[in-house]
């Protein structure tokens, strides 16, 4: 055994500091659920969720001028990936506010006493009776915020690929975990895990072929061989083109987004809104990074693809939402149409573009997160109101949540001195900028769609008479208060005086190599 | 450059009022009601003191200039500044709000006072910003915002069908405000091209040397959003669901003041920024004015509701004005520019003499209902006739003045358009004297039988509306001597003359 010929890795440890921190408490996190007494629980996990978001935060800042590639290549820490992590941080900090919220629902939180009782079965029934409650779900969370931090700065097939399944599996499960509606919440979780499966599967057959044609896996290294090859196999196109699936499943793209309604609905609201602000974050670094690092030579023949398909998740996304009659289906759908806004500057493959999709994602994830903590308190006996018609008049009786509500959906119908104005400005400049017109037109004609629904929202809060079985504003906890607070803030401020975020996300630069 | 930020303080006096209203008790309307009045009087007090500062021989663009950075990573500024045509509108805007606040004393319920009357001072803060912005982006900004206190004041204070009403304006502004968004972007992208820097500025953007057929992609967003706020024809059938949904001093400030801004655009922005496309789609856009001018004055004709005839007399009269922006000369844009301030006002009085009537015997529009009206209460039929007279611009308001000169201006170029324009005044009279004829005379109808004339506080809202109608139809001379220099700038910029004075003669003679 020649075992001195493999020299180990040299590793900053100093550099993957943050990774270290949220993954060391996630670890942490599932020992305490084995060892530590159930009252003790909670406690302890919330200390360690918000302890290491925080701690992993301050040390990412501490490194933020930090340009380089670490751990042999296989992680980049560069401008758009700091940016982006430090993006993911602060959204699952607010999304943890609201899965720590216990003071919404009569029978303690929204997360079934047990995942793995069947729904409706004695076992469920006994566990519900004696008023259990779980704290499995942080560490879970923990570890799909580690998967998405290193979603964002992984620099190679196969880290993109782990971090994409750390991602994901966590997440998977936190799906199902709903106290309430348990069936649907089941459903959703096998959908998402089966469709997943599948695009992780089109993700790594992808990954193979372009292995297969450059040698290497390095993105680099990829970006070199095509370049020397300028002349394109099937193997390069073909896997160019599983890898795309596998990237825009989880970004909810037109055609691969019949998941999102499902799961958005079916999920507990916490963990949607910590789905729909985190993971499109972390999907769209990470397409933000392969597209302009890895294939970036490819420009010409990857472009046009997200372009239509950018046109189709806006025009399909924003015209299904116009017929939904469940909120967080409608804002399922909202949120694919967001996504085809983003590709926008994904396809305008420019600096420009980069940094316009991540002020959007910026800015989407917050009003998203803002979204659901309203949705989490509005409710009625049964637990969350979903019909829209429940919400009539829901602006006049709680004027606070009303308005705050109402900005969000102003934010998201692109309305100035919001941030979501500011987003499509971006997005619709870089793609002016390099003279996609029709784009612009589409996204335009889908920003009228759009518009209709999100002032039916409003119409339906503010001008309806409220309807017997209405649904009315519980009071929450600090938590979910704080996490609609700082929501309103960031949309607004982001609206008002975006400069400070423009000066740091140009900063940033591009990404390395 | 002065040293106080005129335009600046009009704009944060009334906004305070409406902040400092959240803090008010609900209960107390009556407190509400008299701080939205003392804020909109100060926020006109203070108009009129800058606008007595205002120099008419000036050589500058705009005057009570401020600019400070606002998102520089796009190049957008807060800046503002007036022209002539600018603070004749701001003008506008700041007598209005007072007025309409003191009409719609009663026009909601007590209880819901509050949101009202501090939408209506948010509207007054940005109808201000919007006529004085001299960043285009700060322009298009105030201009997409405006349509949120319009959209809550239809869409919850007014009829019965007024969710459709509002959410059918939202929609057909969006689709305005958004072409136009992409067409501000394209000058922006085209401005980072021409100077390496994108701006937003508006100086810089008339310097600017954009190649023709940008222009003419540029000039389309542009057009079909002022086009849609004006409303032209094609694009006006939101206004009479809105106008016959509001409540009138929400009618007032939508067709009076908010309109007025699709106009404005025309003339403040899409004649000097692109030149060249307003000269090649200028024979389409008066084709639309004039249609536009028939059209509305034959469904007014037709109409049997007051508020829905009053919308399509002002789709008529809105013909007239971009009839006169687009015929390229002084007499035209002069006269368009007193015919805006001329329409608010007379807008002003029908919607609220008519809201007055309505509010007395039970809130039916429609004008079957009506009838001798000035048997029983004849102060409120007199406002009423002040009001048709000064829609149909008799000689003496007005009205007269800014349809007369635009008229003056068709037919110095356009000796066949002039003509058809004309026919529109011959139907204006029409239908607004049968309007007066089938509400105010002949034997009073059951709903006008109990009803009460007007008291202090409804014709102290009307008189000033009334006197300043007057006074600049007989006395007209100060606004032209602040409009001119600005209408004049922006021919020249455009780079035409008025045609030789043998045809301005013979139009004079009609």
């Amino acid at each position: 055994m020649n075992t001195d010929m493999l020299t180990a890795p040299s590793v900053d440890y100093m550099a993957i500091l943050p990774l270290l921190i949220v993954a060391g408490a996630a670890v942490i996190g599932v020992i305490v659920e084995t060892f530590a007494p159930r009252g003790a629980r909670r406690t302890i996990q919330l200390f360690l969720a918000f302890g290491s978001l925080v701690a992993a935060f301050v040390a990412l800042v501490s490194e933020a001028g930090l340009r380089s590639l670490e751990v042999e290549g296989a992680i980049a820490f560069d401008g758009p990936g700091m940016l982006l992590m430090g993006l993911i941080l602060l959204a699952s900090f607010v999304a943890a506010m609201l899965i720590a919220e216990r003071q919404l629902d009569p029978a303690g939180d929204s997360f079934a006493p047990r995942a793995s009782a069947l729904p409706g079965s004695r076992d469920e029934r006994e566990l519900t009776a004696r008023g259990y409650l779980q704290t499995e779900v942080w560490p879970l969370f923990l570890f799909a915020v580690l998967g998405m931090m290193l979603f964002v700065i992984s620099n190679n097939l196969l880290m993109m690929f782990i971090s994409l399944e750390v991602m994901s599996l966590p997440l998977y499960l936190l799906a199902g975990m709903a106290r309430r509606r348990r069936l649907l919440s089941q459903e959703a979780a096998m959908k998402y895990f089966i469709l997943g499966a599948f695009s992780s599967a089109f993700f790594l057959f992808g990954s193979a072929l372009v292995y297969g044609f450059t040698g290497s896996v390095e993105f680099a290294a990829i970006s070199d061989a095509l370049a020397a090859q300028p002349g394109q196999t099937y193997l390069v196109i073909g896997g160019v083109g599983l890898i795309s699936v596998g990237l825009l499943f989880k970004i909810g793209a037109v055609p691969f987004h019949q998941w999102v309604p499902d799961v958005y609905q079916g999920s507990p609201s916490a963990v949607t809104a910590f789905m729909a602000a985190t993971v499109k974050v972390a999907a769209f670094g990470a397409i933000l990074r392969i597209f302009y690092v890895a294939f970036g030579g490819l420009r010409w023949d990857w472009e046009i693809l997200l372009w239509i398909i950018a046109g189709l998740t806006m025009v399909v996304g924003s015209i299904v939402a116009v017929v939904q009659t469940d909120i967080k289906r409608m804002i399922a759908y909202s949120s694919i149409a967001q996504a085809g806004f983003i590709l926008m500057g994904v396809a305008s493959a420019t600096p420009e573009g980069l940094g316009a999709s991540i002020f959007y994602l910026t800015a989407y994830a917050f009003t998203t997160l803002g979204i659901f903590a309203v949705i989490m308190i509005v409710r009625d006996g049964s637990g969350e109101a979903g019909r829209l018609s429940q919400w009539a008049g829901l602006g006049r009786r709680s004027p606070v949540v009303g308005a705050a509500f109402a900005i969000f959906m102003l934010s998201l119908a692109g309305i100035p001195l919001t941030s979501g104005f500011i987003a499509k400005f971006a997005v619709f400049s870089s793609a002016l900028a390099v003279d996609q017109v029709i784009p612009v037109i589409i996204a335009v004609i889908s920003s009228v769609i759009a518009a209709f629904f999100y002032g039916r929202v409003i119409v339906i809060m503010y001008f309806r008479e409220p309807e017997s079985d209405g649904a009315t504003v519980t009071v929450p906890s600090a938590f979910t208060t704080l996490a609609l607070a700082i929501s309103v803030a960031v949309t607004v401020l982001l609206g008002v005086l975006p400069q400070p975020v423009l000066d740091l996300i140009e900063q940033a630069g591009v990404f390395i190599r | 450059m002065t040293t106080i930020p005129w335009l600046t303080i009009l704009m944060v006096v009334p906004l305070v009022g409406s902040l400092l209203m959240i803090f008010l008790p609900r209960g107390n309307a009556r407190l509400i009601k008299q701080t939205a009045l003392v804020f909109a009087l100060a926020t006109l007090v203070l108009t009129i003191a800058m606008g007595l500062q205002f120099d008419g021989q000036s050589t500058a663009a705009f005057q009570f200039t401020e600019s400070y950075a606002w998102i520089p990573a796009f190049g957008i500024s807060y800046s503002v500044g007036v022209d002539g045509i600018g603070l004749v509108l701001v003008a506008l805007a700041a007598t209005l709000v007072p007025v309409v606040i003191l009409a719609g004393w009663r026009d909601v319920p007590d209880e819901s006072a509050k949101g009202y009357f501090a939408l209506l001072l948010v509207l007054d803060t940005l109808m201000i910003g919007v006529f004085a912005a001299t960043d285009v982006f700060l322009f298009y900004v105030l201009f997409e915002v405006m349509l949120i206190p319009i959209y809550f004041l239809i869409g919850r204070y007014g009829g019965a069908n007024r969710a459709y009403a509002a959410v059918k304006f939202l929609i057909y502004s969006l689709v305005g405000g958004l072409l136009m968004l992409a067409a501000l972007i394209g000058l922006y992208v085209v401005s980072a091209n021409e100077l390496g820097q994108g701006t937003f500025d508006f100086a810089t953007l008339v310097g600017l040397d954009i190649d023709p057929n940008t222009q003419k992609v540029l000039f389309l967003g542009f057009f079909i959003a002022f086009a849609i706020k004006a409303p032209l024809w094609p694009f006006h059938t939101w206004l009479p669901d809105a106008a016959k949904e509001s409540t009138p001093a929400t009618a007032v400030l939508l067709i009076g003041v908010l309109d007025k801004v699709g106009t404005f655009g025309m003339i403040r922005y899409l004649l000097p920024i692109f030149p060249a496309a307003s000269e090649f789609y200028a024979p389409l856009i008066i084709a639309l004015a004039v249609i536009g001018i028939i059209y509305g004055a034959l469904v007014a004709l037709g109409q049997t509701d007051m508020k829905r005839l009053f919308a399509y007399s002002s789709m008529s009269h809105f013909g007239f004005i971009a009839l006169g922006i687009f015929v390229f000369t002084s007499w035209g844009a002069s006269g368009s520019t007193i015919y805006m301030l001329a329409h608010g006002l007379s807008t002003a009085a029908l919607f609220l003499a008519a809201g007055f009537l309505m509010s007395r015997s039970g809130g039916s529009s429609a004008i079957a209902a009506y009838g001798g009206v000035n048997k029983k209460a004849p102060i409120l039929a007199g406002f009423l006739l002040f009001g048709t007279m000064s829609s149909l611009a008799l000689p003496g308001l007005a009205s007269f003045v800014g349809e007369f000169l635009v008229l003056l201006g068709t037919f110095a170029r356009y000796i066949a358009v002039g003509v058809i324009a004309t026919i529109g005044i011959v139907l204006t009279a029409a239908y607004a004297l049968r309007l007066y004829q089938k509400v105010a005379t002949g034997p009073a109808s059951p709903a006008v039988e109990g009803i009460t004339d007007l008291k202090g506080r409804e014709v102290t809202a009307l008189a000033p509306i009334v006197l300043l109608t007057i006074v600049l139809g007989v006395f007209p001379a100060p606004v032209f001597n602040v409009v001119n220099p600005a209408v004049e700038r922006t021919l020249e910029i455009v780079g035409v003359t008025d045609p030789p004075p043998v045809i301005g003669v013979q139009g004079g003679e009609q």
